[in-house]
């Protein structure tokens, strides 16, 4: 954990001010609010979960972040300072590294060569490319991911270690936020641990995460504050403290919303809408009917 | 405490065996085809056997090389220019007409042909950037233009359809000495454009493999918004290979200009697709983020074969065009043959 080691800074006191403020944060596009009034602190050394459903704004708050979009209403501060991002590299060039749910990743591309994509080591004008794939081995096998041989294209690779290759760069380049947009969405059990573990260890190094998810159990077993979305505004916002598991699943899966149809959908009683019985295929003969007896035939 | 760190390793990837990785090169595809061609006319054409010739061969081969080289990165970076056969034309009269009306010092028009020629490359980058059309469309209409203006101004100025003569200009020697000259090794004449055309594809090939630029093209191409998202300067980078394209058309049009001392206006037309032809067949893919410098000269080399090649033979010349058709295709598919077996786990 070397390049974690080498950013770690003093937690203790980094953790009290926010790294990142959203502060009444909004986007339009158009007539379309697709952010209102969203208010988060990112504290270094914290893990920032934030959940909500698909078209919640999840992807527009990552790209605000990011700096492929600007916001139109509200101010984000950065170290205190209020920023607009120009593009991501202005936004990755202060510190804030962002992982894809598309990976952002070229497939056609070697794993060395994405891995220090518009970070390229140089040595003189050309590239230093054995100390870039050197780095870049290391950094996976800290990942738990061996890729023997680092010139092959990233699109032969399996979708995890496709993430593992993406959330190493970003941590390995992204000194003090990193935003990680559903990283586990697309992983199996193990791998999803994996990542998971790597989260941890990226919040112990000092890092101010923010994980975008929409499943509450991986945000709660790594998360340290958690913020619900929900068609463009915060529902809730709160510290593991004042939340469990039961209370953020419920919330996340609608919490009143889904009480209330429950409740709509008890009063239907759907026991009594059909009979259960068996019928033999074949068995039933069809019914002898009147014309007057089939419905809606009697106001033509 | 003494601890044994072992290196956790995941044995379902095996190494990949050395056969695979040669043949996984882009350009493999297109060494095995001028191979191919330089034994088939070996055979047939015994002229083609004398040493005195690859001279000739090497000249054909690097009018084509100049451009296809710049057309390579380009490709790889994603985007076709279809102007760049014209492109080649207008740079040339731009220098010759510039000179000519405005009874400058040759090298004055030669920079001004610089200037235009790199002006048509951002034009292009700039116009695919604003307006997000495919690169197809966006040259095709710069080459339509073009041609137009090489004709309407050539006219205009020269009263005619090819170049005002400009060997008695002040300068007119020096130019041609550093753009059309040549010189001899052994039995072998080497036109300039040969040297050109060989640090161009030195230059182009390390530009590609060992700068950061070189990445930032095969993102580009590969998968531009992933490119953007990390950081990398995707306009400005297919901007730049846009003028790239540009100056290599300023490179060759002086040549022709110097060489020749008259450029038609209609010339140039129908070299577009010579030149994406030697960077398809040098391994480049039509939907970018992948190809090779090296390919694209070997590419151009093959054309350059086989245009003397033919003549050497004794065949007729008609067949050219139908050669090279046969070659485009067998060359695209020795190419995805080669990669597919070179992909395969």
């Amino acid at each position: 954990m070397s390049a974690i080691d080498d950013t770690r800074v003093d937690t203790e006191r980094a953790s009290d001010e926010p790294v990142l403020e959203l502060d009444d944060i909004g986007k339009s596009y158009g007539n379309v609010h697709a952010l209102r009034g969203v208010n988060i602190s990112v504290r270094q050394g914290e893990v920032t979960c934030v959940l909500g459903d698909n078209g919640a704004g999840k992807s527009t708050l990552i790209k605000i972040i990011a700096g492929l979009h600007d916001y139109t209403e509200g101010t984000m501060k950065f170290n205190g300072e209020v920023r607009h991002f120009a593009s991501p590299r202005v936004a990755q060039s202060i510190g804030i590294a962002t992982v894809y749910q598309d990976l952002a990743l070229a497939p056609l591309m070697s794993v060395w060569r994405n891995f220090f994509l518009a970070n390229e080591i140089r040595k003189g004008m050309f590239l230093d490319v054995p100390r870039m794939k050197q780095i870049c081995g290391e950094e996976l096998t800290k990942m738990g991911i061996v890729i023997p041989d680092l010139d092959r294209p990233v699109g032969g690779l399996s979708g995890g270690q496709r993430q593992c290759v993406a959330i190493a760069r970003a941590i390995y380049f992204g000194a003090r936020v990193v935003i990680l947009d559903e990283p586990t969405a697309a992983l199996g059990v193990k791998q999803s641990g994996v990542v998971l573990k790597y989260i941890v260890a990226a919040r112990d190094a000092g890092l101010g995460v923010i994980f975008i998810t929409h499943n509450p159990h991986h945000a709660y077993l790594v998360g340290n504050h958690f913020v619900i979305l929900k068609l463009g505004r915060v529902t809730l916002d709160a510290h593991r403290d004042e939340l469990t598991l039961e209370q953020l699943t419920a919330e996340m899966a609608g919490g009143q919303e889904l009480a209330e149809l429950s409740h709509e959908l008890r009063a239907a009683e759907p026991g009594k809408v059909v009979t259960p019985h068996d019928v033999t295929h074949g068995a039933v003969a069809a019914p002898d009917l009147q014309p007057h007896e089939i419905a809606g035939t009697d106001q033509i | 405490m003494a601890t044994v760190t072992t290196t956790p390793t995941d044995d379902r990837v095996a190494t990949r065996s050395v056969t695979a990785t040669v043949l996984g090169r882009p350009e493999v595809g297109a060494l095995i085809g001028a191979i191919v061609v330089a034994l088939l006319f070996i055979a047939v054409a015994p002229a083609f056997r004398s040493v005195s010739n690859i001279g000739t061969i090497l000249y054909g081969s690097s009018t084509i090389g100049i451009m296809a080289v710049a057309v390579a990165l380009l490709m790889i970076g994603g985007e076709f220019d279809l102007s760049a056969g014209v492109a080649v034309t207008t740079s040339g009269l731009t220098a010759a007409l510039t000179t000519w009306y405005f009874s400058l010092n040759v090298w004055v028009g030669v920079l001004i042909a610089l200037v235009v020629s790199l002006a048509i490359g951002a034009f292009n980058g700039w116009l695919l950037h604003i307006t997000g059309l495919p690169s197809f469309l966006v040259t095709l209409g710069t080459f339509f233009v073009l041609q137009g203006v090489n004709l309407a101004v050539t006219r205009i100025v020269a009263g005619g359809v090819s170049s005002p003569s400009i060997n008695d200009v002040a300068g007119f020697d020096s130019a041609q000495a550093v753009f059309a000259s040549n010189f001899s090794i052994g039995p072998v004449n080497i036109e300039m454009t040969v040297v050109f055309w060989v640090i161009l594809t030195i230059v182009g090939q390390l530009l590609l493999l060992r700068t950061r630029y070189g990445s930032w093209i095969f993102a580009s191409g590969g998968d531009a918004p992933a490119a953007r998202a990390v950081g990398v300067p995707v306009t400005a980078t297919k901007i730049a290979l846009f003028m790239g394209v540009g100056f290599c058309a300023w490179l060759l049009g002086m040549h022709l200009l110097f060489n020749f001392n008259n450029l038609q206006s209609g010339q140039g037309v129908g070299n577009e697709f010579i030149y994406i032809i030697a960077a398809v067949i040098g391994g480049c893919l039509l939907t970018g983020g992948y190809g090779s410098v090296v390919g694209a000269s070997i590419g151009a080399l093959i054309f350059g074969m086989t245009q003397l090649g033919i003549t050497y033979a004794g065949w007729n010349p008609d067949w050219f065009k139908t050669f090279l058709g046969i070659m485009l295709i067998l060359a695209t598919l020795v190419n995805l043959y080669v990669k597919r077996k070179a992909e395969a786990r």
